[in-house]
């Protein structure tokens, strides 16, 4: 027997260290990436933005993340005059609680007994970053674009996520200037409780629609 | 500026040509008619954005709800299930 048959082999003299694992340079530059870099620089050297606003601009993207939407989503949950405020524009409502949603108009698709909605971007990967953070991969791979929106039921099932017969699924598909955000269902079983605990069970992928609040 | 062409409600067509370079309409919806769910405003035509060819040129964006079925002959599940796609005017022809 080699000292590689054996599924835990790990004391033999004949395997090493484990290889580095790969720095970025590593890789190729490819023609995109190297452009952007390219223009970045520009841009810092003909002084149209600094680099520290740039380390700055990434930073405060890159702090963003699905609290923000879970808040507005509690929120809409206690007070109903607030949902109706966030459902007809979520900047003005989203600015009374000092959150900021973008440049891109957010629509707020309210799940109801009667409709689950679910948001996609096939053409690309647009995604409510202002009040979701960075997108998860599933949501840029190419098996959720195409078949989210062709066959919903089963690929939300595959999130756990089964919606019954009558209650009609809505897909978003995220094609051009608006970006979207679900108000998901109150699960039965929160009366009374505080807006910062509802918050926390208001997940990012409740809020993308693979899924729902659970108690 | 003229007034947007459809109100909600209007059963529209979304154009059956596939041009190339940047286009914002899903293949998958070119001939297919649903119904203007919203007026989204006025946005610069991405067909000239994406090329820098500037700003100017400002389309009506509506989003249009879609049967499944409309879309997906086949498609499995209950006949009340839809999509909503933001759809430029220059793509949509009218079908009442």
């Amino acid at each position: 027997m080699s000292p590689h048959d054996g599924p835990h082999d790990h004391g033999s003299e004949e395997h090493g260290p484990h290889p580095n694992q790969p720095d970025l340079e590593d890789a190729p530059l490819g023609y995109y990436p190297a452009m952007a870099e390219a223009i970045a620089e520009l841009l810092v050297e003909k002084g149209v933005f600094t680099a520290d606003d740039l380390r700055a601009t990434i930073d405060a993207m890159a702090s963003r993340t699905p609290a923000l939407g879970g808040t507005l989503v509690a929120r809409a949950w206690v007070d109903p005059a607030f949902k109706r405020r966030l459902i007809a524009d979520s900047k003005p409502a989203a600015a009374e609680l000092g959150i900021d949603t973008g440049p891109a108009p957010i629509l707020v698709m309210e799940n109801t007994d009667a409709l689950h909605n679910v948001v996609v971007c096939t053409l690309c990967s647009c995604y409510p970053v202002f009040l979701l953070g960075k997108s998860p991969d599933w949501y840029k791979s190419r098996n959720y674009r195409s078949r989210v929106v062709r066959n919903p039921r089963a690929v939300l099932a595959e999130f756990g996520t089964i919606v019954e017969e009558g209650r009609e699924v809505r897909v978003h598909d995220s094609t051009a200037d608006m970006r979207y955000m679900v108000l998901p269902r109150r699960p039965t079983g929160t009366d009374g409780w505080s807006e910062e605990d509802l918050a926390e069970i208001v997940t990012r992928d409740c809020l993308v629609g693979v899924t729902e609040p659970r108690v | 500026m003229s007034a947007p062409a459809y109100p909600p409600g209007a059963r529209v067509r979304v154009v059956e040509r596939f041009p190339p370079g940047h286009i914002r309409t899903p293949h998958y919806c070119r001939g297919r008619v649903g119904r203007v769910e919203r007026l989204c405003g006025r946005f610069p035509n991405p067909e000239k954005l994406a090329y820098g060819r500037g700003t100017d040129d400002v389309r009506a964006l509506y989003r249009v709800r879609f049967r499944q079925r409309e879309l997906w002959p086949d498609y499995a599940g209950p006949a009340e299930d839809t999509v909503e796609i933001e759809i430029y005017e220059h793509w949509l022809e009218d079908a009442s």
